[in-house]
């Protein structure tokens, strides 16, 4: 297999990782964004945590996995996008390390005070990581300010401010958007009477206000400053991000769906998703489908969009990261694609079989019968 | 404090943290998956509320392993980038192959293992918690690969084009003997621990009297398991030791505060006083030939001393230099040949100049005294590995003695009835972790002042952000985590308090006529 296409398919794989993470664990942390409002005695509210107890943790391994492949796969990236946006992943970090102590431990004691500190905290593990995730995404387009040394040592001048611009944090507005209706669309499913009824009523706002948003920042992407290769790149070189040319052009995020409109599918799989989880919400299967579909869109959209970069460098555009130069060498990621292809079928089989376990809704009498061993 | 002390000290910090979790984690994982194989084996109630007690402990731990691990998965990224730069290509696989192989059949199988009793028949929820138990033993054996690459950095080479190392043989890395020998050592000392904690909580139930039937069995099956692996932990040490004599010479004597070369076979110093300034360790106890055989498996192998090898050092350093020179020709002109051919025969010691970008950035222009002063920072903190190691040792010779004697009464049918021993195996509750902890203190700290051992020094390893974000990162990590670890405790041993027929909310299954029998 070619250097060429080995960093295509792990362009793809890193594509795979990202949709499997928002569309497994986007759910439990909408879910974890909705808890304390759709759930309001204490039973309701651990009905709620108990519809993704069985299988968050599992749903979270794609996070992990995901930290692990890019570090594997692309280890500039990893390197660049973590020590760069550092304030920003410190908080996502603390949020999410909140979620496995939080579930595990709120039910644990009787007392009101500890489990309603739990439950806004928990809610506040779902929404930081889904806020700055997307944030983060948003400055990928507008390019952050890094720049590498001779001895490919990155240097930057990234600021948490600096990345809490106007554009970022729409797109960040997007993406919660986007958890919260995968959540409700979840809870819909799994839930029954008033807890049901009020994620219900939920999906409605969140499916609009996700198509609302996605629609105005295609809009602003297309007046933004894009990253263009001037001079086209071997794709079979080593991994050096210093050895191309890149301008700048206004909308040049788009030039990429100018070239092949059939990559239109993904933005219209977005709202397409949202619609069908808008219109069916009254089938949660159907719904649910839906909403799993948004982000599988959404990611879709910003990957085909920015390829081939992956970190665009506003300060040193020559800089920036893309798939041609910021893989690991041919043999790791040949030998990474290998234990992908073995693995990767495994892991989905079992998670199949447990979601199948773990089948249908949770009634808060499950929860009274089983109070010592539910969350 | 510097942007390297203060991204030290905080992956020192979150990773012993880590630790404290992770050692229960894959000792009581086994034991579950041991004691629900006797359940179905002997269709007894008794035994399947054992796993569902000490599940519900082995719970709350487990919560804390996997939120303490997650800033481990991602800090090298955020604050160590030049070293996840270098290195990447051949560290990030393991770390990859953690995830897909290991950490998803855990983080699975463990939803499965405490809410899926009334959903699958006996079999498969006791295969659930076997797939539960190798998943976080996977784990470690990845994370140890990882970690042993570090040490012993095999199967791989300096790209000048890309600027970093990578792999050139993945079986090398993948079946690195140093990591072979870690792995078995790390994950024994796991099962000690768990056996230890089993064993303790069991006593303190024996000592006030509650939960007889459940803590009498509890302690047969911790006592068998802890003493197979107290064993392992030892034996398995030996050859760590036998290992880090390979490549981590300086350790070695670092270990031993042995500063010249001993004539073989070398004498073991049991105890003594390392001074640092004066390059001798005062009041050695000696037993001769004992350190020749465990890090040379030899009676004529010389084992060198820290004086020797920061002569040794000097002259890599000096080697390393030409492969450094070579690398900026190659950089003004990538045709280079005669410079590639240069930095190829070189480039075993790069790592060595790179040591000197501590003392001066132009190091081309290094003068004698640099590089006698980088020689000298290859020589780890002497007294606190020396110290480390002796209490580790220690340790692990005391749960032989205390397993063994568990064992022994076990055979008795005494276990329940000795109070000093019980009170000696509560008083041991706490060991475990020290020992475990003082462990990766030899590990890691013993490594210094490399990142990865010969090839990239730690200081050159961080990223290139600001020192006040570390800062505020390193305080907020240490408050929120020990803030966590006192929930952590306050509720495990509220648990432990309240005993196994609260923890499962109705009374736990009567021993009807296991007695008997014995089981």
């Amino acid at each position: 297999m070619s250097y060429e296409l080995l960093r295509l398919i792990w362009w793809a794989l890193l594509g795979v990782l990202l949709i499997g993470f928002a569309a497994l664990d986007g759910f439990d942390l909408g879910t974890m964004i909705l808890l304390p409002f759709v759930a309001r005695s204490d039973i309701e509210r651990r009905v709620v945590i108990n519809t993704v107890g069985p299988v968050w943790e599992g749903n979270q391994a794609w996070f992990i996995l995901g930290g692990g492949a890019i570090f594997a796969a692309w280890p500039a990236l990893y390197a660049a996008s973590f020590s760069g946006f550092y304030l920003a992943m410190i908080l996502v970090l603390g949020a999410l390390i909140l979620r496995p102590v939080g579930i595990k431990f709120r039910s644990k004691l009787e007392e009101p005070n500890w489990r309603r500190s739990w439950d806004w905290l928990l809610f506040v593990s779902g929404l930081v990581p889904s806020l700055v995730f997307g944030v983060a995404i948003g400055n990928l387009f507008e390019g952050v300010p890094f720049t590498f040394d001779a001895d490919l040592r990155m240097h930057s001048t990234i600021t948490l401010v600096s990345l809490l611009n106007p554009f970022a944090l729409v797109v960040g507005l997007i993406s919660v958007t986007m958890i919260v209706l995968h959540g409700a669309c979840w809870l819909n499913l799994k839930t029954t009477g008033a807890v049901r009824a009020r994620a219900y009523a939920v999906i409605p706002a969140a499916a609009i206000a996700f198509a609302v948003l996605f629609a105005l920042v295609g809009f602003w992407v297309a007046q933004l400053n894009g990253a263009h290769l001037s001079v086209p790149m071997a794709h079979d070189a080593p991994s050096n991000p210093l050895m191309k040319s890149v301008a700048v052009l206004r909308g040049a995020w788009l030039t990429n769906f100018a070239g092949a409109p059939i990559l239109w599918a993904a933005p219209i799989l977005a709202f397409a998703g949202a619609i069908i989880a808008l219109l069916l919400r009254s089938r949660p299967g159907y719904a649910f489908i839906g909403s799993a579909l948004v982000p599988l869109g959404t990611i879709g959209t910003v990957g085909l969009s920015l390829f081939p970069f992956l970190l665009p460098s506003s300060s040193n555009p020559n800089a920036s990261l893309t798939v041609w130069d910021s893989s690991s060498s041919k043999l790791t990621l040949a030998v990474m694609l290998g234990a992908v292809a073995i693995l990767l079928p495994i892991v989905l089989a079992y998670t199949a079989w447990v979601y199948r376990v773990f089948k249908g809704p949770v009634k808060p009498e499950h929860i009274v019968t089983e109070s010592k061993s539910s969350y | 404090m510097d942007i390297v002390e203060l991204s030290r000290l905080q992956f020192a910090i979150t990773a012993l943290y880590h630790f404290l979790f992770v050692p229960l984690t894959l000792g009581l994982s086994i034991l579950l998956g041991i004691m629900e194989t006797v359940y179905v084996m002997s269709g007894r109630a008794i035994w399947r509320d054992m796993v569902k007690f000490w599940g519900t402990l082995f719970g709350i731990n487990f919560a804390m392993g996997v939120a303490t691990g997650l800033t481990m998965e991602f800090q090298f990224g955020t604050n160590w980038a030049y070293y996840s730069h270098y290195v990447g290509d051949v560290f990030g696989a393991p770390l990859a192959i953690e995830g897909l192989m290991a950490f998803f059949l855990e983080a699975t199988f463990v939803g499965l293992f405490f809410f899926a009793w009334d959903r699958l028949s006996k079999i498969q929820h006791l295969m659930a918690t076997w797939l539960l138990a190798i998943g976080t033993n996977f784990s470690a054996l990845w994370i140890l690969i990882a970690n042993g690459w570090m040490q012993y950095p095999v199967g791989a080479h300096f790209n000048v084009d890309t600027m970093r190392m990578e792999v050139t043989d993945f079986s090398a890395v993948l079946f690195n003997p140093v990591a072979q020998a870690k792995f078995v050592h790390t994950v024994s000392a796991g099962y000690v621990t768990g056996s230890v904690f089993v064993l303790a909580v069991s006593a303190y139930y024996l000592l006030r009297g509650r939960h007889r039937e459940l803590a009498r069995r509890s302690m047969t099956v911790a006592a068998s398991f802890g003493l197979a692996s107290a064993l392992s932990v030892v034996v398995l040490g030996d050859e760590s030791g036998y290992m880090a004599g390979l490549n981590q010479k300086m350790k070695v004597a670092a270990i031993e505060a042995m500063w010249d070369t001993e004539p073989a076979p070398a004498s073991f110093t049991v105890v003594g006083l390392p001074d640092v300034a004066g390059r001798k360790t005062e009041f050695a106890v000696r037993v001769p030939w004992v350190l020749g055989l465990i890090a040379t498996r030899s009676i004529d192998t010389p084992v060198p001393g820290i004086n020797q090898l920061v002569q040794l050092a000097a002259t890599r350093i000096k080697s390393g230099l030409i492969a450094y020179d070579a690398l900026i020709r190659i950089r003004s002109n990538s045709h280079n040949v005669a410079a590639r051919t240069m930095l190829e025969s070189h480039s075993a010691d790069l790592g060595y100049a790179l040591l000197l970008k501590h003392f001066r950035s132009d190091i081309q222009n290094a003068s004698q005294a640099d590089i006698g002063a980088a020689a000298a920072s290859t020589i780890p903190n002497v007294p606190v590995l020396f110290w480390s190691f002796r209490i580790m040792v220690g340790l692990g010779f005391w749960f032989i003695a205390l397993f063994a004697a568990a064992f022994w009464l076990a055979g008795w049918r005494r276990l329940d009835t000795n109070r000093a021993f019980l009170w000696a195996s509560l008083l041991t509750l706490p060991l475990p972790w020290l020992a475990g902890e003082l462990g990766w203190i030899v590990a890691e700290y013993g490594r210094q002042p490399w990142a990865i051992e010969d090839v990239l020094p730690t200081a050159l390893g961080v990223s290139s952000t600001d020192a006040g974000n570390v800062l505020f990162s390193l305080i907020g990590f240490a408050t929120f985590y020990s803030a966590l670890l006192a929930a952590d405790l306050y509720l495990l041993q509220k648990y432990i308090r309240l005993g196994p027929d609260e923890t499962l909310g109705r009374p736990v299954s009567p021993p009807s006529t296991a007695h008997a029998i014995g089981v």
